[in-house]
């Protein structure tokens, strides 16, 4: 099984272990991990943006670069739910490309799910003990179907208690430029789910994609919390 | 109603940081999302229910002008006027002109947002005529010097009841009441006058039934059932998008309005009004009108945001908004706030005079996965940016940037080099705790937030580098 990783911009970035991390994982899961070195954005800056141009140029190179793979994985229910659910909007007056981008999208995965559904992991390679709390990010769960997925993961590491904190499906303000653009709107909202961390209790609070990430570990930092760790669920499965 | 969306930013700000407002705001949590998960529970399947009325809707707009026509011949047969509003300024127009031609000089109304776009209270004031809301919200705003409306389906829902208290006792001069039923009681007592002594009364109507020339009001006060029965004329006034093809569709759609709105299995009204009062019969106006509202959605129809005129006006994408939640429905401006508004506001009145709201939302998809008719509104949303990127309506800086990013995401090997040396420079920039505190770029993101810093080396350059150790070995 070739599966093609795509390891999103961000990731690429920001926190390149999440990427090793998801690979490990991967490869645990018996997968032959593939990652196309020229990759980089799956278009969703421009798309979100209102820069149609600019998203379908990169739409087209990834299809190109991942459609030889059996699978496209990546640690991010929002670029994988760009693929799956808005590259058919994207390619619309273009019928072989709509074609091509259809069959990718069958086999486009988030990482949990492709992990717990797909690959069927019985046993994960990370330890951890402590309490952790789960964030759920809005493409994942609203576009991806990511809910369940990442909680029957954890519940295979034994040191984890998941302690579920209030309003865990809300926003938690990122939303690519808005999150600069409305600042003060952003900020509300990432505090609002600050407080519901640490409202929970939980000393780690888990989740699916680098954007929230950054957002919520921003605040929690700003607001004075460095003792709360924000962690990719990669991250936390695979060990560190 | 004027238009204050370009205060967005504003707005948003003032309202954040109102501790009362926040304080009332809270409470549609508690009030209307919990309510409607209770209440769609009772449904023995509601997607299925959603989507037949969001197919019922997509019909009735989809041949709109052949229900439309068959709504104005059934009606028209059972003694009704239809009147037609191109713009704004032509339901004014028309109501003052029904007004003139039935002698009224006492007005009551029940509620409408269509009458709000066209300020509605104000042009039947400046004619000299006295017009009386009877919705209690909408009562409450205008005897407040017409505060305008932050909700669709709760127009008062940001003040408390506190608030009222004080209102009513500084309006009526009436001792300050401190109960909810006391309240009511007393704008109920006010009010039953108006109705008595009005010579029209103005409704909105949240269908208008095209097998039937009926139209729908879904309501919980029963206000509008005395509005439109007790003076000789009625007006009923709504947008050219409110009709759907039969009473059957009513029932479905009915299923799901209530629930999605307020979590009620059914208002505590509905009422069905299907032409005038006949020989005999004991309830009725004696003139009935309609006016059918255009004002911009023809334009919207078969546009690429049409889809937003299946609303039916439930209220809930706000309800659900995180956005919404926190900065109130004034900051967005106009009559409709929330997701829902933040297309029809730019489609009404001109992208160019909103805009903030296409760009205000997380795109969360909240709203779009409770939306009883399946609005996609973050794909609406996605579509007026698009159109915005495209007119020049967004700052020369953001475009310039996003086909910086575009271009460069191109050119695999230059992505590699750049951002190999932005990594390592705002590694640098992150110090000892690798968070930045300022950003000078991106002070919307570090006027709040600290911005954890990267690792300082990109996951490509590191990947490529094991491949080669890889290799080697």
């Amino acid at each position: 099984m070739r599966v093609g990783f795509f390891v999103t911009c961000l990731v690429d970035l920001m926190r390149p272990a999440i990427g090793f991390a998801a690979i490990r994982l991967l490869e645990a899961g018996g997968a032959r991990v593939f990652v196309p070195p020229a990759q980089t954005c799956c278009g969703q800056p421009g798309y979100n943006s209102g820069d149609r141009a600019g998203a379908i140029a990169l739409a087209r190179k990834l299809v190109a670069e991942f459609e030889s793979c059996d699978y496209l994985v990546a640690p991010s229910g929002s670029c994988t739910g760009m693929i799956k659910t808005h590259y058919a909007d994207l390619f619309r007056d273009d019928p072989p490309l709509l074609a091509r981008a259809a069959a990718l999208s069958a086999r486009t995965f988030e990482l949990t799910d492709f992990l717990a559904n797909v690959l069927e992991l019985d046993a994960v390679p990370g330890t951890y003990t402590g309490t952790v709390t789960y964030h759920d990010s809005c493409a994942g769960l609203r576009e991806m179907g990511v809910k369940q997925q990442p909680r029957a993961l954890l519940a295979r590491m034994p040191g984890v208690r998941l302690v579920e904190m209030t309003e865990c499906e809300t926003c938690c303000g990122f939303g690519g430029t808005f999150s600069i653009k409305y600042g003060e709107i952003a900020t509300r909202l990432a505090d609002n789910k600050c407080s519901h961390i640490a409202a929970s209790g939980a000393d780690a609070v888990v989740l699916g994609d680098l954007g929230c990430m950054l957002n919520i570990e921003g605040r929690l930092r700003r607001r004075g919390d460095s003792r709360t760790r924000v962690l990719h669920i990669a991250e936390l499965l695979a060990g560190e | 109603m004027q238009i204050a969306s370009m205060h967005f930013k504003e707005r948003a700000h003032d309202n954040m940081g109102n501790a009362q407002l926040q304080g009332n705001l809270q409470k549609i949590k508690g009030k209307f999302v919990a309510k409607r998960r209770e209440s769609l529970a009772e449904l023995d399947d509601f997607e299925s229910t959603r989507e037949a009325a969001r197919a019922i809707r997509q019909r009735a707009l989809d041949d709109l002008d052949v229900w439309l026509e068959m709504f104005e011949r059934n009606a028209t047969a059972r003694g009704a006027t239809v009147l037609w509003a191109e713009t704004p300024a032509d339901v004014n127009r028309h109501v003052l002109a029904i007004a003139a031609r039935h002698g009224a000089g006492k007005i009551i109304k029940s509620k409408s947002m269509v009458s709000e776009e066209s300020a509605l209270d104000r042009a039947i004031e400046s004619a000299g005529m006295e017009v009386v809301e009877t919705d209690l919200g909408e009562y409450i705003l205008q005897i407040n010097d017409y505060e305008p409306p932050s909700h669709i389906i709760g127009p008062a829902l940001h003040k408390s009841k506190e608030e009222v208290s004080d209102l009513f006792a500084r309006v009526h001069g009436t001792a300050r009441k401190m109960e909810i039923n006391e309240l009511c009681l007393e704008a109920r007592q006010v009010l039953r006058k108006h109705y008595l002594a009005a010579d029209m009364g103005i409704s909105g109507g949240n269908f208008f039934v095209a097998e039937t020339g009926s139209v729908v009001l879904v309501t919980n006060e029963g206000n509008a059932t005395l509005t439109t029965t007790l003076p000789d004329v009625h007006v009923a006034i709504s947008g050219i998008e409110k009709i759907v093809p039969t009473l059957e569709d009513v029932a479905t759609l009915m299923r799901v309005l209530p629930r999605s709105a307020t979590g009620q299995s059914i208002s505590n009204y509905v009422d069905v009004l299907t032409g005038i009062r006949g020989d005999g019969e004991f309830h009725g106006a004696r003139h009935m009108y309609f006016i059918l509202v255009d004002a911009g959605r023809s334009a919207v129809l078969g546009s690429e945001v049409g889809a937003a005129l299946r609303c039916i006006r439930c209220g809930a994408c706000m309800n659900h908004c995180p956005v919404y939640q926190n900065i109130g429905g004034h900051s967005y401006g106009w009559v409709y706030p929330g997701p829902i508004g933040s297309i029809l506001t730019p489609s009404y009145i001109g992208l160019e005079n909103a805009l903030d709201l296409p760009q205000a939302s997380t795109l969360c998809n909240q709203c779009g996965v409770v939306c009883p008719v399946k609005i996609p509104l973050p794909d609406l949303l996605r579509k007026l940016r698009e159109q915005q990127f495209a007119r020049r309506l967004r700052p020369w800086a953001e475009r310039a940037g996003l086909r910086a990013w575009s271009w460069l995401a191109l050119r695999p090997r230059l992505f590699g080099a750049l951002t190999r040396i932005g990594v390592r420079a705002l590694r640098r920039l992150g110090g000892r705790d690798r968070l930045i505190h300022r950003l000078p770029l991106g002070r919307g993101w570090t006027d709040g937030r600290d911005m954890p810093a990267p690792a300082g080396r990109t996951f490509r350059e590191l990947h490529a580098r094991r491949r080669v150790d890889g290799e080697r070995r």
